[in-house]
């Protein structure tokens, strides 16, 4: 009886956005794979860094006239910065590493309400000619596929600079440290000035992420972050529960991996738009996305802890 | 430094070491210890549990800062260096082997990692071609077939294999001084045995100066051309060339008794 109230239209309506949302959300999630993966780093910076984009963007585009374009570097700029902070918090003055990050995060959140002046500010998309635009998924085809094509064009391009960068001497730097960090030291790679660097780096990718979203849903909001390591966890996962298998032991592994978690984050919003199409209050959906995240990573736990059984009869 | 100073290739000037001084788990690590290496010498080093012998190495490789004494390697004074800075002058293999090389990174990019010690990480390359011939080859002498698997996960690998590559590692870049921590302690008695006849051709092929921690006193005299014995953090024993060769292990058990006062090695020594 419920399920024939659900109009399956509008379910498809709302696919596009999702698509468009999960791409823009996918750099952010990949600066969480390069902290919580590679550099093994729970780095709660995130959730106040994309509100700093957005506000960086908003705010230089409205007040400097500032080209959009433009604006998003500088929103990973900044980005960079509030990554040096937890960096320096962490490596410069002992602080653990989670904690560091939420005291970053934390002063991000005055920080963001002196750029922005209030808790909210709107960015027209008729009057600037934003990057991207919530407004362009309605639009005429050829703007859709400009829209699409750009979008997930600017995704493979940061795929492709990561790719490189972490095949670089500085790159493997990174990844020993993350990996192991006695063998690190021992072959003489300055380990704090590296965890940094891939800090400054994932932040760098998560205030750009900011940026684009707040010209995406043409506002920045202080609160515009909230929960989002969450999200960017979720699509680590989701893009390594589904496509590990497919990546790995494949040549360039590393480029598939990441493309995995740009489609994860597109696969997050797709069930969260699934999910809101079942009409679950939108309240509830932050407790969802935790629920989520929480199995998912409780799964391979559970599966070392019991599942000698299976493998033995296998 | 004036000429008149004979330069070692290591030397030790009464280093003293407590962990966490003033507490109830105080422990004096090295007390006063005095240590001098010349180029090209070989030390095997025995001692009890906790009698200080991997803080040593700790404290040459710059793990923490000792609280006195100074360090020389190479007559360059690194006591107050960090450990990533000292890593230049040295070569680790650790007991554990995982320890030693990077699990999620392949065997070819372990390499390049370690034949980058002491210098600047740029946004050159990890691995060049070139690189990769020369890995190739030196693993092959290792006859493991490793030098089929440059790009598999040095994770895969078996301990004995990690520590063969981590050998590999350790003198790819030839250092001033090549620490082996136990790192065979943790590998079957087959396997321990070629690692150590490894460990002795890459010493022997570079010339190298190298101190090896060991439990196994057959393995300390066999090996090596001069043996030291530690005991609360001090050396009590420090025999070399013809005089160590003749030694027996009842020697060193006697010799270990007699000078910690009575006291029974632990079991692992008597076993091994």
């Amino acid at each position: 009886m419920i399920l024939l109230a659900l109009n399956p239209l509008s379910l498809l309506r709302a696919m596009p956005g999702a698509v468009a949302q999960g791409l823009i959300w996918g750099i952010m999630a990949l600066g969480v794979y390069i902290t919580f993966r590679l550099l093994d780093f729970a780095d709660l910076t995130v959730d106040g860094t994309l509100a700093t984009g957005g506000a960086t963007a908003v705010m230089l585009i409205r007040v400097a006239d500032m080209e959009p374009w433009t604006a998003l570097i500088v929103s990973f700029a900044v980005g960079m910065l509030a990554g040096m902070v937890t960096g320096l918090l962490h490596t410069a003055l002992g602080i653990p590493g989670i904690l560091a990050s939420i005291l970053t995060q934390i002063s991000l959140y005055s920080v963001n309400l002196n750029i922005m002046g209030k808790s909210n500010q709107p960015i027209n998309v008729d009057q600037y000619r934003l990057v991207v635009s919530s407004r362009y998924i309605s639009g005429d085809a050829l703007t859709k596929f400009k829209f699409y094509g750009g979008v997930i064009l600017g995704c493979l391009i940061l795929v492709a600079i990561l790719y490189c960068y972490f095949g670089t001497e500085q790159g493997q730097a990174i990844r020993a440290t993350g990996c192991n960090m006695r063998m690190a030291k021992a072959q003489g790679i300055n380990t704090n000035f590296h965890t940094v660097l891939a800090l400054m780096i994932s932040n760098g990718l998560v205030g750009l992420s900011g940026g684009l979203y707040a010209q995406y849903q043409g506002a920045a909001d202080v609160n515009m972050g909230r929960g989002a390591i969450v999200i960017g966890l979720a699509a680590v996962i989701i893009g390594e529960v589904l496509f590990g298998k497919f990546c790995a032991g494949r040549k360039m592994a590393f480029a598939f991996t990441m493309v995995s978690v740009i489609i994860g984050a597109v696969i997050y919003y797709a069930v969260i738009a699934f999910v809101l199409w079942l009409k679950m209050p939108s309240d509830d959906l932050k407790l969802f996305s935790a629920i989520v995240v929480a199995v998912f990573l409780a799964l391979p736990y559970l599966k070392g802890k019991f599942g000698r059984k299976g493998a033995a009869r296998s | 430094m004036s000429g008149e100073t004979r330069q070692y290739a290591l030397e030790l000037k009464e280093i003293h070491k407590t962990f966490n001084p003033g507490t109830i788990n105080e422990k004096v690590a090295l007390d006063g210890l005095n240590l001098q290496l010349g180029e090209g010498d070989f030390v095997t080093i025995i001692g009890g549990n906790g009698a200080g012998k991997s803080t040593m190495l700790n404290a040459i490789a710059g793990v923490w800062a000792v609280d006195q004494g100074s360090i020389m390697i190479g007559g360059v004074d690194v006591t107050t260096l960090p450990e990533h800075k000292r890593a230049r002058f040295l070569g680790r293999v650790f007991q554990d082997p995982m320890t030693g090389t990077a699990a999620t990174m392949s065997i070819e990019e372990n390499m390049a990692i370690a034949a980058r010690r002491g210098r600047g990480r740029s946004l050159r390359w990890g691995v060049t071609k070139e690189e990769r011939v020369k890995y190739r080859e030196l693993l092959q002498t290792l006859d493991l077939g490793l030098e089929d698997r440059l790009t598999s996960k040095v994770g895969l690998l078996s301990g004995g294999q990690r520590q063969a590559v981590t050998l590999l590692m350790a003198s790819l870049q030839k250092p001033e001084l090549l620490l082996l921590d136990e790192h065979t302690a943790a590998l079957d008695p087959k396997t321990a045995a070629k690692v150590l006849d490894l460990s002795d051709k890459i010493i022997a092929d570079s010339s190298l100066t190298a101190m090896m921690v060991t439990h196994n006193m057959k393995d300390a005299i066999t090996h090596g051309n001069r043996l030291i014995m530690m005991h609360e953090g001090k050396i009590i024993y420090d025999v070399r060339g013809e005089e160590k060769k003749s030694l027996h292990v009842s020697d060193l058990m006697a010799k270990f008794e007699e000078i910690s006062g009575g006291e029974f090695a632990n079991d692992r020594m008597i076993l091994s």
